[in-house]
């Protein structure tokens, strides 16, 4: 047992290393340190700038999408390099946050799905950042049930003619291209009659609409599609078997490991350590440490499992469905930590202009974002059933519309 | 990094729970409960024999002088197991404390008789309610005997000797506490049998009357010792609890796939579901902070103090968790006598006292954070 880089490990961390100091723009060093939380954002800087421009430069250098095949603009590197790259990276990485969706879901799915051409077209300017990709799978009636989605595809000729309504798309008002998953045919079973495409954002028809969160911010879109047309040539996968295709995505979405999860803790920890309370330091006092000590090993549970599943990657071995334990657990924890630090403060704990809250209002920005956490990228709940049904073997829950053609499934819970 | 187990460590795992399941299955830890032994004694010759007792012994010792690595595996199989004999007492704490603290004449004669199954040796810390602490010893050492009374003493009524926490000044500091070896067939101790929660485990009095003592390491230092035990134990201990904790959760899973109700599996109901896997979770951070705990523990590392308490604390919560909703999860039969969810409850419950309870490891890990943080 040890934390120890194998030599070849160490020689590429050292090289990655390396490269980073001399390439990094350390001028933004400091604000992306700081913005461990929410919505990474620049000061006299525009982000999407900052961040093209350092994945350009990676890309050039070989730093892209390390573990994807060279010919696509990656650098054929194993699972355990990349991992050792993003701790290189370290705060760096953070501009990536718009190119997490293109990389991480889309690529991989171009990858297993388009012909030989198109993956040489669009997966190197991908890679480099040039083209940004969001993905289209969640619709108002299709959430954690995204089977049950209803925009509609019909063939016309060589092309799809696309109409329906897409929601809590990610990036959709700077991307570029996107993967689209339709319905085919309603008169089949509702996973049975689904189709995946990609298409160019800017196509005619296409309508982005920023949607304002309860936090305020808009972090997300609705997309409309109005008479969109796209050639069938940029079909993934065969007609109606869109659901396999979007497993595949899926899948990859719940790969990326080792990045580490935000907890809050490391904030509170220190918040704690200087807040005076009415009867001495906050630290001192044994509710406050009580607490502390329960959120303190959760996030150190979180971080070693984490580098479980690292040294397993090390070992060759692929990480399992595990790993969606640590979603689940930082999503509920960063809310109840928020809660707290604002707890600790009394009534003054609900300013959260700059001037007036503490810590530059951290606590209450993370607070009106948390919900958002729990619900975005699988549910608590949807989690739960993963590992239930993944890792322990429970069974499926049973689903009355299995057999049910799609366009005979009620849409309305109270007539 | 390789921050797992080595394949030689796995093997020796899975080498205890074979021995185990066969030497030590439920029907065996009932002899225990029904109150039919003190604890069994055939298996604890069965783990001398294995070497398991000497594990982390010097091979000078009469141990196996694998390492405390080696140990944790073997913890976590013993919690699984729910072995109903002295282990945590003899290996972790009085083994563990003559390892630190020892003379070598102390290490030659109780060591190997411990790696042997021929001692079975425990720590006599506390006195009535209350936390580890300085203060709470009240039993004195004058002139080579002790006087007082110590309670609860794990595993006191079977044990051959203990390891006494008494005052040896009255400063109001630590170093009041000085620490000695009693071989309790020498006469000068009552001991008392105590009925608690956990019935596969003993809990003991011991009425000190001037019973003679050995010193064990030098005058005074007796707490910075029981502090490095205790951290030492508490890595193990937490291993145990790992152990018992994915037991228990494994025993809600299996239960959930063959009970039907309403026409069904009650695993496919998502209350049960997201019941088993919240209890997953739970073990499988305690899991996360053992290993760290086992890192700590196996080099000696500084980051010990921290981890063994992170460690403590996770592994408390998860197998106190996992075997409660284990009993929840198998409804009315949970409740039952004849079935064993109640076993791995009262020792969930049981273990997450013995060393100190969570509110000491709480206020532990908060003040071993603050040191490194100001460090």
């Amino acid at each position: 047992m040890n934390f120890d880089d194998t030599p070849q490990e160490a020689a590429f961390r050292a090289e990655a290393k390396a490269w980073i100091a001399a390439n990094a723009p350390r001028q933004y060093e400091d604000e992306l340190r700081k913005a461990s939380l929410g919505r990474v954002a620049l000061k006299g800087a525009n982000i999407l700038e900052v961040a093209k421009a350092w994945q350009k430069k990676k890309a050039d250098a070989g730093w892209a999408c390390l573990h994807w095949p060279k010919e696509y603009g990656g650098r054929g590197a194993s699972p355990i390099e990349r991992v050792i790259w993003q701790q290189e990276e370290g705060p760096f990485g953070r501009l990536s946050s718009m190119f997490i969706i293109g990389h991480g879901m889309c690529g991989p799915t171009m990858m297993a799905f388009a012909g030989e051409e198109q993956k040489r077209k669009y997966l190197p300017p991908l890679a480099s950042g040039e083209k940004i990709w969001c993905q289209l799978f969640s619709e108002p009636a299709g959430g954690s049930d995204v089977a049950g989605l209803r925009t509609r595809a019909e063939k016309q000729g060589d092309e799809w003619v696309i109409n329906g309504q897409k929601i809590w798309t990610s990036g959709a008002h700077y991307s570029d291209y996107g993967i689209l998953l339709t319905r085919t045919d309603p008169d089949v079973a509702k996973h049975k009659g689904l189709t995946m495409f990609f298409l160019d954002m800017k196509s005619p028809g296409v309508e982005v609409r920023p949607i304002k969160q309860a936090n305020g911010a808009s972090d997300f879109n609705e997309v409309y599609f109005t008479n969109v047309r796209i050639p069938d040539s940029q079909r993934l996968g065969n007609v109606n078997d869109g659901w396999n295709v979007s497993l595949t995505t899926l899948m990859n979405e719940r790969m990326s490991i080792g990045a580490g999860v935000a907890t809050g803790f490391p904030e509170l920890f220190d918040f704690c350590n200087s807040l005076m309370l009415e009867d001495g330091p906050a630290i001192e006092n044994r509710a406050v440490r009580s607490k502390l000590a329960n959120w303190a090993v959760k996030a150190s549970g979180l971080k070693y499992t984490s580098m479980r599943a690292i040294s397993a990657l090390s070992r060759g071995e692929r990480p399992g469905p595990e790993n969606s334990i640590g979603k689940l657990v930082a999503g509920s924890m960063i809310q109840d930590v928020a809660t707290y630090a604002l707890d600790l403060q009394g009534a003054a704990g609900a300013l959260s202009g700059p001037e007036d809250a503490e810590v530059a209002g951290k606590f209450q920005a993370m607070l009106l974002r948390a919900p958002g956490t729990r619900v975005e990228g699988g549910t608590d709940e949807i989690m739960r059933n993963i590992i239930a049904e993944r890792v322990l073997g429970l069974p499926g829950d049973i689903r009355v519309d299995k057999d049910v053609p799609f366009n005979k499934i009620p849409t309305k819970g109270r007539a | 990094m390789n921050f797992d187990f080595s394949d030689e460590q796995k093997q020796m795992r899975d080498e205890a729970r074979k021995f185990l399941s066969e030497q030590c299955p439920p029907k065996a830890v009932r002899e225990v409960l029904d109150g039919k032994a003190p604890y069994d004694k055939a298996l604890w010759k069965g783990l001398a024999e294995m070497g398991f007792l000497g594990v982390a012994i010097p091979e000078q010792f009469g141990g196996a002088g694998a390492g405390h690595l080696e140990l944790c595996v073997i913890a976590e199989e013993m919690g699984r197991a729910l072995a109903p004999v002295p282990f945590s007492s003899t290996v972790y704490l009085a083994a563990e404390a003559i390892l630190i603290a020892g003379s070598d004449a102390q290490k030659q004669k109780w060591l190997p008789k411990i790696a042997s199954g021929d001692a079975i040796g425990t720590l006599a810390l506390f006195e009535g309610k209350g936390n580890p602490s300085p203060k709470a010893v009240k039993v004195t050492a004058n002139g080579g005997v002790l006087n007082g009374i110590k309670k609860p003493v794990a595993d006191g009524a079977i044990a051959d000797f203990a390891v006494v926490a008494a005052r040896t000044g009255s400063s109001g500091r630590e170093s009041d506490i000085s620490l000695f070896i009693v071989d309790l067939k020498a006469g000068g101790v009552e001991v008392k049998s105590l009925t608690n929660i956990d019935l596969t485990r003993g809990q003991a009095e011991f009425t000190f009357k001037d019973a003679k003592a050995e010193p064990l390491g030098a005058t005074g230092e007796g707490w910075s010792v029981i502090t490095q035990v205790l951290d030492r134990a508490a890595v193990l201990t937490a291993f145990e609890q790992v152990g018992g904790a994915d037991r228990a959760l494994e025993m809600g899973r299996d239960y959930a796939l063959d009970r039907i109700a309403f026409g069904r599996p009650i695993g496919s109901f998502q209350a049960v579901k997201h019941m088993l896997a919240d209890m997953y979770v739970s073990a499988t951070l305690a899991r996360s902070n053992c290993y760290y705990g086992a890192w700590a523990l196996s080099t000696n590392a500084g980051e010990l103090p921290e981890a063994a308490a992170a460690a403590r604390i996770s592994a408390t919560q998860a197998f106190q968790h996992c075997a409660k909703n284990n009993i929840q999860v198998h409804g009315g039969m949970g409740f039952t006598w004849e079935f064993d969810c109640h076993m791995y409850y009262r020792r969930a419950n049981a273990v997450a006292l013995g060393l100190g309870s969570l509110s000491y490891w709480e206020d532990a890990l908060i003040d071993r954070m603050r040191k490194k943080n100001a460090a």
